[in-house]
């Protein structure tokens, strides 16, 4: 009995000294869940670039107001290694362990979704800013909004329906293909939305092909592409296969126009294509080249720091801490459900990627899109879509 | 027709490389009854090796072939000498993990140095020819006659030298062979130098035709040429090429003739159902068992 007492005891010091702890510090405290390695290291670099530059901002400014209060902001950047089930356990240790107010990424769907369901059961604020596809934010079972995941990007329906109305109305093209990653959420529901807006529209796709992720051979399903004869292929596929997709089609004599979704714009397509992609089109977040004053003041801050153009992964993180910190300037107190209540109605925010709105009972924003076409090595402004 | 054809060509290119790698497979088997799972990401080293010589070395293809060959033979001679060699009389599980292991670290060493993707220059001129309504590449062409020059050779080598010779006898039997005076480690030393330089080639091969590589490339391909390995009779030098045409091809065909997403699940169920009717592989033979 006397030493059940002894555990309690102990036990309650443990518990107390965690408390005094998280209770004492006075930052504000921020995870970055990111896919530094694994196949997408382009996105998860740009993506921890963009954080530091933010948090640096705001710090440097002499941090950020709360209910009354001054904060500096603490960032914990961890890697999620391009794995679903470490992207969970990632979100786990920085809401357990690092103790965050919120968490900023993963980026892409496949990362974003586990990880999601961590946050939402410990009630953690998480924003994404690149994961596009709905059911991120929406719970698995009854289909209603989570609470407290929100992203800081446009959703797939909006995108897939962009692309196909882009395609009727400016490339005036009647017949689509479409090959893409059949075990990759985002890109499995922006296919099947084109292929429903397209079609709805007055299009035919006459090609729906599949490969699953770490293909690198797609000859037979471009074979069968080039067969049906379509005027343009559509492939919402990730960066690092787009050359290798782009590079077959053509050494099987397929030449007609390719699009892609905002998985083409990293940096890396550059490098990787050559000049294979040269004069393609795709949907994205923002264009570095029409830019608002807002923007503009980013790439600049980004230019200098990093020396490089940001992608729209970079954008978009930074897009995310604006929103966040914009919440903890209007939240009643410093604690994650009160960062949750302020960034659900933010009524507007003036981001890099354009203005964005969040309504109540919805965790993604309102706001545009834009379609960028690939012109010596540059992506350049081509369109904007508004919702 | 032509689109059969056309098919049959890109199957023709798919199976090459299968069954190159699943040469190291079988040679690997056949000579030491083990599995060396890690012999699919020595040929992303392959892939690499190529990246390297190519970018950094800037040097023409048949250096970069020879520099990739040689340098996977020897990380391969490397690796059996300190991962395998000391697990010979352990129990197989013991060096089938070893293996995987093995693997792993070579992933993730390469992911260590360097995570992005990376784009292989072109070492060669690539021209598309049309002819009677198909496309062929230069490439495309290449690939298939240096694997099936490369399977040549290495079938010179195993039936025509003394090396060859004692190979067969070895993998016939190990405990007799030692006894006539056949220096068995280096002949073992000497199987997996040539089994990994051809998973080298074919690194070099994949990586000219599929450009861009990273270091998880070999996951999925050396499963697959495994599986064609097993489907040619796992042991038997002509039966990995078999198998890895035939893996190939029905692959390419599922997805010529039937939506591509059950590729996978239609190709595999007809491999196993082969397996069921020849579980030894098509030109394996049973080694009934003693007990």
């Amino acid at each position: 009995m006397k030493k059940f007492g002894l555990l309690i005891l102990l036990c309650a010091g443990v518990i107390l000294l965690a408390v005094a702890c998280s209770e004492k510090s006075n930052t504000v405290r921020i995870g970055v869940n990111a896919e530094m390695t694994g196949d997408m290291p382009a996105v998860g670099e740009s993506c921890k670039k963009a954080a530091e530059m933010a948090v640096k901002e705001v710090n440097d400014a002499g941090g950020i107001d709360v209910a009354g209060q001054k904060y500096k902001v603490e960032l914990f950047v961890e890697d999620n290694a391009g794995k679903p089930d470490q992207s969970a356990s990632v979100a786990q240790k920085l809401i357990t362990q690092q103790n965050v107010h919120a968490i900023v990424g993963p980026n892409a769907t496949r990362y974003a979704l586990p990880a999601s369901e961590i946050a939402e059961s410990s009630k953690v604020v998480m924003l994404t800013p690149w994961s596009t596809n709905p059911k991120t934010t929406l719970d698995a079972k009854t289909n209603a909004p989570k609470k407290y995941v929100f992203r800081a990007c446009f959703i797939d329906p909006f995108q897939g329906r962009v692309v196909a109305k882009f395609a009727l109305e400016t490339l005036k093209v009647k017949k689509a293909a479409v090959l893409y990653d059949v075990a990759s959420e985002y890109n499995k529901g922006i296919a099947e939305i084109f292929k429903d807006t397209f079609e709805q529209s007055g299009g035919k796709v006459v090609a729906f092909e599949t490969y699953t992720t770490n293909d690198k051979d797609f000859s037979g399903q471009l074979t069968k592409i080039k067969k049906a004869e379509p005027d343009m292929i559509f492939l919402p596929n990730y960066y690092s296969e787009i050359p290798l997709q782009i590079q077959q089609a053509k050494r099987l004599g397929i030449n007609v126009p390719f699009v892609g979704s905002d998985s083409w714009g990293s940096q890396e397509l550059h490098k990787l294509c050559g000049n294979d992609c040269e004069g393609y089109y795709f949907s994205t977040h923002y264009a570095a080249d029409a830019a608002t004053p807002v923007a503009t003041k980013f790439i600049e801050g980004f230019k200098a720091k990093y020396g490089t153009l940001p992608d729209d992964v970079a954008a978009l993180t930074y897009d995310s801490f604006g929103l966040l910190f914009q919440a903890l300037k209007s939240a009643t107190k410093l604690d994650r459900n009160s960062i949750r209540d302020a960034l659900a109605k933010i009524p507007k925010y003036e981001g890099v990627t354009g203005n964005m709105q969040f309504k109540e009972g919805s965790c993604d924003p309102t706001k545009s899109a834009v379609i960028v076409q690939i012109k010596s090595g540059k992506f350049v402004y081509f369109a904007t879509a508004n919702p | 027709m032509t689109y059969v054809l056309q098919q049959l060509l890109n199957a023709l290119q798919v199976g090459s490389i299968y069954a190159l790698i699943a040469l190291g497979y079988t040679m690997v088997y056949g000579i030491l009854t083990m599995i060396n799972f890690a012999h699919g990401d020595l040929f992303m080293v392959g892939a690499f090796f190529c990246f390297v010589a190519a970018v950094s070395l800037h040097l023409p293809f048949v250096p970069v072939l020879l520099l990739s060959m040689i340098g996977v033979a020897f990380l391969g001679v490397v690796i059996e000498r300190f991962a395998y060699k000391p697990l010979r009389q352990a129990p197989r599980v013991s060096a089938i993990i070893t293996a995987l292991g093995v693997g792993l670290f070579l992933e993730n060493f390469t992911l260590a140095l360097n995570p992005y993707p990376k784009q292989i220059p072109q070492l060669l001129e690539n021209t598309t020819w049309t002819l009677f309504g198909l496309s062929v590449s230069s490439l495309q062409a290449f690939v298939i006659i240096l694997s099936l020059v490369l399977m040549w050779i290495l079938d010179l080598i195993v039936r025509r030298t003394m090396v060859g010779m004692a190979m067969r006898a070895i993998s016939w039997d190990k405990t007799i062979v030692p006894l006539m005076g056949v220096p068995v480690n280096m002949i073992i030393s000497a199987t997996f130098a040539i089994g990994t330089s051809l998973g080298g080639a074919a690194g070099v091969m994949y990586g000219l035709a599929y450009p861009v590589i990273d270091p998880y490339m070999g996951i999925m391909v050396g499963w697959k040429a495994f599986i064609a390995a097993v489907v040619g009779g796992i042991g038997n030098i002509r039966g990995a090429m078999i198998g890895g045409y035939i893996l190939g091809a029905v692959e390419i065909m599922v997805v010529a003739f039937m939506p591509s997403t059950y590729r996978d699940f239609i190709a595999f169920v007809l491999l196993l159902v082969l397996l069921i009717f020849r579980p030894y592989g098509i030109l394996g033979k049973p080694h009934p068992q003693k007990v």
